[in-house]
């Protein structure tokens, strides 16, 4: 699914840097019924982390009350040169990736 | 006919039982301030949780309760010794009381976070802060919604 990354290309060392995730998901409550009254089934993206460079710097925990195509943002510390990846986990076996480069001078 | 003690009690009766039905049959459908309180203290325990540090915003009046956007900070120095560990946020009458958990460290080098939410009815907003010495802190938000998220139905 396509996954929306926003990461500074270039930051200096030590500079408090945002970065912004976005992905597609429809982010069905569960709590919704069809016009002939059935429920329809709960189907969310339950977990979001970020590493950088391998160490997790942040992570959540998504409920239905997370609005479709949830949007996080956060900040982190800008140490080094390197990756940062982006893992949604979700009901139904849903996961998917993305990542991100940053140079830091 | 007299009112004799018998009939009298399974009149009260029957009106206590036609009175509690309608509570129990919303329970499910609503996460009620109880449950609002008792997500908070299932999370927290038996902590005290103060108010001040952490600040809430979301718009007071929003029109469409399917993506409201919300911001929680934290006022820390986000140091090795003194940090953010997470913040909670809570709704009051959304059908399920928890929003969402972030998690945080002392490399955030800011306790921020932003997202989108959905609030199914005008109601009250709950955020508390977990920090690296074990103490929490709240804040609260009341929001008025004009068109409630998860009412509609699917086509």
């Amino acid at each position: 699914m396509a996954a929306l990354i926003n990461v500074p290309t270039k930051a200096k060392r030590g500079e408090i840097i945002e970065i912004r995730a976005l992905t597609s998901h429809i982010m069905e409550t569960g709590f919704r019924r069809t016009a002939a009254g059935e429920l329809v089934p709960r189907d969310i993206i339950t977990s979001f982390t970020c590493r950088y460079n391998g160490n997790e710097i942040f992570r959540a925990d998504l409920f239905p009350a997370i609005a479709a195509n949830p949007y996080l943002s956060f900040f982190t510390v800008a140490k080094e040169s390197g990756k940062f990846e982006f893992e949604w986990i979700g009901d139904n076996g849903y996961s998917s990736t993305a990542s991100a480069s940053i140079t830091v001078e | 006919m007299p009112t004799t003690r018998r009939r009298f009690l399974s009149l009260a009766g029957g009106v206590t039982a036609a009175g509690t039905i309608p509570i129990v049959v919303l329970r499910p459908l609503n996460a009620t301030p109880t449950m609002l309180n008792a997500a908070i203290r299932n999370f927290v325990g038996e902590a005290p949780i103060r108010t001040g540090k952490i600040k809430l915003d979301i718009p007071p009046l929003v029109e469409n309760g399917n993506t409201v956007p919300m911001t929680v900070s934290v006022a820390s120095p986000m140091t090795a010794d003194d940090y953010v560990r997470s913040i909670h946020v809570f709704n009051e009458k959304n059908p399920q009381p928890n929003i969402g958990n972030f998690y945080l460290g002392p490399s955030s080098g800011r306790a921020q976070i932003s997202t989108r939410i959905r609030l199914a009815d005008s109601q009250k907003v709950v955020a508390i802060a977990r920090l690296s010495d074990d103490t929490f802190w709240q804040a609260a938000a009341e929001i008025v919604v004009t068109l409630a998220a998860c009412t509609e139905e699917v086509n």
